[in-house]
């Protein structure tokens, strides 16, 4: 892809990131955090949700496009879930180790916590909450993260059921405490967004208190660029990708700016007449119009070629009308940019364009479905065409696999929130505040681990991020070498990894104890994965040792050696001190991981000087 | 400075300049509603009006008038408060009563192809907050409603005691016509809310073939189904699920299926037409429920003196402690009513099978039979509010005359 001058395209962006944290408890739940698979769940709830007023007297926007079609949905429940995640029951009290962790963050960016925290709804009606709205509280405001960006609120809310099928979710993820970080629209390039989404997803993770692994955190990404509009692109989850994300929409904008201007130049018009062309496919071998009860179509006069253009990779101006018409609940749309195809003839677009008086520069739209379904989605497409003519909407987009993005909804308004009539406020005494103690940063540990346990720059990286840190640091306060026990927990945790067993099985005891056997002598560093995995097997740490490296004490070695050099009395005496090595190779093959090999080599000195 | 609610504000804060709507204050913070929709609460003083910005009007009053469909069945809606009608209060913040019938009617569209409509709100309250002089003045509204040719009637009602007011009109109004009790579990402004649903099956049973008073809630926890429930044997069973609402003892006289309305009677449902419109509001208040307890002090049973009725949820097959028995046949010596009804959730009273049972009967103890407790008190209010004699009265606590008995009592006397 091109690469644009962002600065002068006038790019803005900001972003918001919500990340699981890993409280024990839901947020207004006593319920566990934890995420099931579907195929285990115990029951279900089928429930249909209706957009509700807000206390203005409002509707949203977004949610009354959510409920252009009624639906029914499903809800997986599980054994680790309760009454709350069915919307069975109000709501417990805000959950105070979420709170403190929040305010935890909020103090890590120099924010203004608020006085009283006030819980409100956050109305969704896609069904990906059971009762129809998501519980958000902002916390604190007006952050710094660098000389160019600030973050402007950061809240915790309640995460959202996983959707399993189209309309079936699963409850198991509703109510997990997030953190939402809001930056201000501050950031000027593709680059600087990466940046920036890395560096607070680092401070998060210094906590050592949020969850880990894919979906654990999402960024929310908002671009616009001059002339364009404000988008929302939810749910990009890793962070390679944001960068081009954000090239993607830029893109999209410009094309659409393009377009927008061609349509002037060529004085289009959406004259907004509806069709029915059903006669005109009356003996069609189209699969889709064939099983249609109504085709309907409209004319975009001055569109031609516009419809099918590339706006962004794979996707087109006819991909973003398709979107707006999905949400009646039709399949899709046909225009004749892209026809002659999909089993629709040439003669069949010659009569339809001819029947509609569609010229040269004209494009023709149709929809098949039902009656109702198909005039639900010509509004929408003719809706979203006018809106080609302005240029480009403002809306809440999601990602698709590599970067490019489809129709969500319109961006919710103020009309979504509604005070949680069921909670409390809750206060946040300037004591409270006060007592609260930042973590160090990774990055300074990172340093910190360089400068005085001596681990290269590489290795000290790699252990503050890992997961295991807690594991090294306690290593550490406990007085093992800093080093052996970084290159122990690192590397063997890689081996693990490789003979498919996970680290988490093995308890943190066990490790400790093993270096510690090592640092002893009682065990050879050599064996330390093969001791870790016999422990993941469920071996005591004992057994482990005895089984898988039995030590081998310097008597035992003497012995050994002793036998071997006897065997090969001839070659040492022809050789001289240069048997050593292959002698050494092969006393190792028989002691390997069972003593230190310096040790070895101290015995095998000795026998070899006796002969020699 | 002194602001009211939707005035416009600056809010000076985290060394921002905030802009919102004023909400609410007390204790000199202010709630704050910015312009993302979140509410805030700030030190009042740190508020300043904004004078250049466009004050939010709430608009509340929907001023277009109903639709109605001259050719539907008349139904009415009584609006009584509850769950079913409420909404944000920020005086607590907490959900409250405010919503009218035609409040009801205007946000579930749905009711509109079903009926049209009378409404009408005899009071507003929460439920917890009824008293039997309120269940007079709801079922002669009810009457007056079907006198003025209602094919239905539904009251909307908070779940909380709503079998206690079901119950009293039951007794106090034989009806040609469904008289349906709703209300909701989940407050009607959440998309979740059971609301919707209930109102829907509910007019949906108000215009069936029904002729009695029921309940009309959620079956299950999924939308698909209401139960209608006979007024005089259904009770709360849960403290907040949808499905809370069941029969006890007996299965429901009908269902409601869901979203398609369709109304399946049971074998013993009272059909429309049945009886003619009769009310007989008498109630006599001085009544009481109590539940005994091991270890209860007898002298709780003085604070009776004077009543003219008490129910008492007894033990198991309908029990009190031996040292009570005493203070019963003193209270039924001095003209009290005494029944006996049972704290387990379901089955007959029988004081016949063990010593003290006989002994509570010596006292004058009347047994209820399968009546429950909270229904049995509604009725014993109703029934001496009508009569004079202790014979009537026992002989009609002892009558199956809403179902509230499985068959009548102590024929044998």
């Amino acid at each position: 892809m091109t690469d644009f001058d962002y600065e002068a395209l006038g790019l803005k962006a900001g972003i918001e990131i919500h990340q699981q944290l890993n409280t024990k408890e839901k947020l207004f739940s006593h319920t566990p955090t934890i995420i099931r698979d579907s195929a285990e769940h115990t029951g279900e709830v089928k429930r249909f949700l209706r957009v509700a007023t807000s206390e203005m007297g409002d509707v949203d926007r977004a949610a009354k496009e959510e409920m252009l079609s009624a639906r029914l949905f499903t809800y997986y429940t599980y054994d680790t879930t309760g009454l709350v995640e069915i919307d069975e029951q109000p709501p417990a009290p805000l959950n105070p180790d979420a709170l403190d962790l929040v305010l935890t963050i909020a103090k890590m960016f120099d924010m203004t916590p608020l006085p009283q925290i006030h819980t409100m709804r956050k109305m969704i009606v896609d069904g990906s909450a059971t009762s129809g709205f998501q519980r958000t509280a902002l916390v604190a405001l007006n952050g710094a993260i660098d000389q160019t960006c600030r973050i402007e609120t950061v809240a915790v809310e309640e995460d959202a059921c996983q959707r399993v099928t189209d309309q079936v979710f699963s409850v198991d993820r509703l109510g997990i405490p997030l953190i939402e970080i809001t930056t201000a629209p501050c950031m000027r390039t593709p680059e600087q967004v990466h940046d920036v989404a890395q560096y607070i997803g680092m401070t998060l993770r210094s906590t050592g208190r949020v969850k880990r692994g894919l979906g654990t955190i999402r960024q929310d990404v908002n671009v616009s660029i001059r002339d364009g509009a404000r988008v929302e692109i939810k749910g990009v989850q890793e962070l390679d990708l944001i960068a081009e994300v954000v090239r993607r929409e830029v893109q999209r904008q410009l094309s659409l700016l393009a377009i927008k201007d061609e349509l002037a130049a060529r004085n289009a018009l959406v004259n907004g007449e509806v069709y029915d062309v059903t006669s005109v496919f009356a003996k069609t071998q189209s699969q889709v119009l064939k099983k249609a009860k109504v085709i309907l179509g409209t004319v975009l006069h001055g569109f031609a070629g516009l419809v099918g253009m590339e706006i962004q990779p794979g996707r087109r101006l006819g991909s973003e009308m398709s979107d707006y018409a999905k949400k009646c609940g039709v399949g899709g749309l046909f225009h004749t940019d892209e026809l002659p195809a999909y089993g629709v003839t040439a003669e069949e677009v010659a009569v339809l364009k001819e029947s509609l008086g569609a010229g040269e520069q004209d494009a023709v739209i149709i929809v098949a479905a039902t009656e109702q379904k198909s005039r639900c989605a010509m509004q929408m497409i003719i809706r979203r065409a006018k809106m080609a003519m302005e240029g480009v909407p403002e809306e809440t987009r999601k990602m698709l696999e590599g970067g490019s993005t489809a129709y969500m909804r319109p961006l919710p308004g103020a009309a979504r929130m509604y005070p949680e009539t069921d909670i409390l406020p809750v206060p946040v005494s300037r004591k409270y505040w006060e007592s609260i103690a930042t973590p160090e940063l990774l990055t300074d540990k990172a340093e910190r681990f360089i400068s005085a346990y001596g681990l290269d720059a590489g290795m000290a990286h790699q252990m503050a991020f890992s997961e295991k840190l807690p594991l090294f640091e306690r290593a550490v306060s406990e007085g093992i070498r800093p080093v052996f026990a970084a290159r122990t927990i690192l590397a063997s945790l890689k081996e693990l990894g490789r003979a498919g067993i996970s680290p988490d099985a093995i308890p943190d005891d066990s490790v400790i104890a093993v270096m510690k056997a090592v640092e002893a002598g009682h065990a050879a560093k050599e064996a330390v994965s093969e001791i870790l995995s016999a422990c993941a097997r469920g071996m005591t740490l004992d057994e482990a040792i005895a089984t898988v490296a039995p030590a081998f004490s310097r008597e035992e070695l003497q012995e050994l050696v002793r036998t071997i050099v006897s065997e090969r009395v001839d070659f040492i005496k022809s050789r001289g001190k240069a048997a050593l090595g292959p002698v050494m190779g092969v006393v190792m093959k028989e002691v390997r991981g069972r003593i230190d090999g310096k040790v070895v080599s101290e015995v095998l000195d000795e026998e070899l000087g006796r002969i020699i | 400075m002194t602001f009211s609610n939707s005035d416009p504000v600056h809010v000076a804060f985290a060394g921002l300049d905030l802009h919102g709507i004023y909400i609410s204050g007390s204790d000199g913070n202010a709630v704050v509603k910015l312009s993302s929709g979140y509410n805030i609460c700030v030190p009042e003083v740190l508020c300043t009006p904004a004078p250049e910005c466009s004050a939010a009007q709430p608009h509340h009053a929907a001023a277009e008038p109903l639709k109605q469909d001259a050719n539907l069945p008349l139904l009415s809606i009584i609006s009584t408060g509850g769950t079913i009608a409420s909404t944000v209060d920020y005086r607590t913040g907490a959900v409250s009563s405010k919503f009218t019938a035609e409040d009801i009617i205007r946000s579930i569209p749905e009711l509109a192809g079903i009926a049209r409509y009378h409404t009408a709100q005899p009071f507003n309250v929460l439920s917890e907050n009824m008293n039997p002089a309120m269940w007079q003045e709801l079922a002669r509204a009810v009457r007056d409603e079907i006198a003025a040719g209602a094919a239905g009637v539904i009251v909307t009602h908070g779940t909380d005691t709503m079998l206690y007011s079901a119950a009293a009109v039951s007794f106090m109004l034989t009806t040609p016509v469904p008289v349906i009790f709703v209300g909701a579990q989940r407050s009607a402004d959440r998309p979740s809310s059971d609301n919707a649903m209930n109102a829907i099956c509910s007019a949906k049973a108000g215009v069936s073939d029904l002729g009695e008073v029921v309940v009309c809630m959620h079956a299950t926890s999924d939308d698909v189904e209401c139960a209608l429930h006979r007024a005089t044997r259904v009770r709360k069973n849960h403290t907040s699920r949808r499905d809370a609402f069941q029969s006890i003892g007996r299965a429901p006289v009908g269902m409601v299926s869901y979203p398609d309305g369709a109304v399946t009677l049971g074998k013993d449902a009272v059909l429309r037409g049945t009886h003619e419109l009769r009310l007989l509001d008498r109630l006599e208040s001085r009544c009481a429920l109590l539940q005994y307890y091991p270890g209860m002090d007898p002298a709780v049973f003085d604070a009776f003196s004077g009543y003219a009725g008490l129910v008492i949820a007894g033990t198991g097959l309908g029990h009190v402690g031996t040292d009570c028995i005493a203070k019963i046949a003193a209270l039924t010596a001095a003209g009290t009513l005494v029944v006996m009804t049972s704290q387990c959730q379901a089955g007959d009273v029988c004081d016949r099978v063990y010593e003290t049972g006989r002994d509570l009967l010596d006292a004058g103890v009347v047994e209820g039979g399968s009546m429950l407790p909270e229904v049995a008190l509604v009725k014993l209010m109703w029934v001496l509010g009508n009569t004079t004699r202790r014979e009537d009265a026992v002989r009609m606590m002892q009558t199956n005359l809403k179902g509230e008995l499985d068959y009548d009592l102590g024929r044998e006397m």
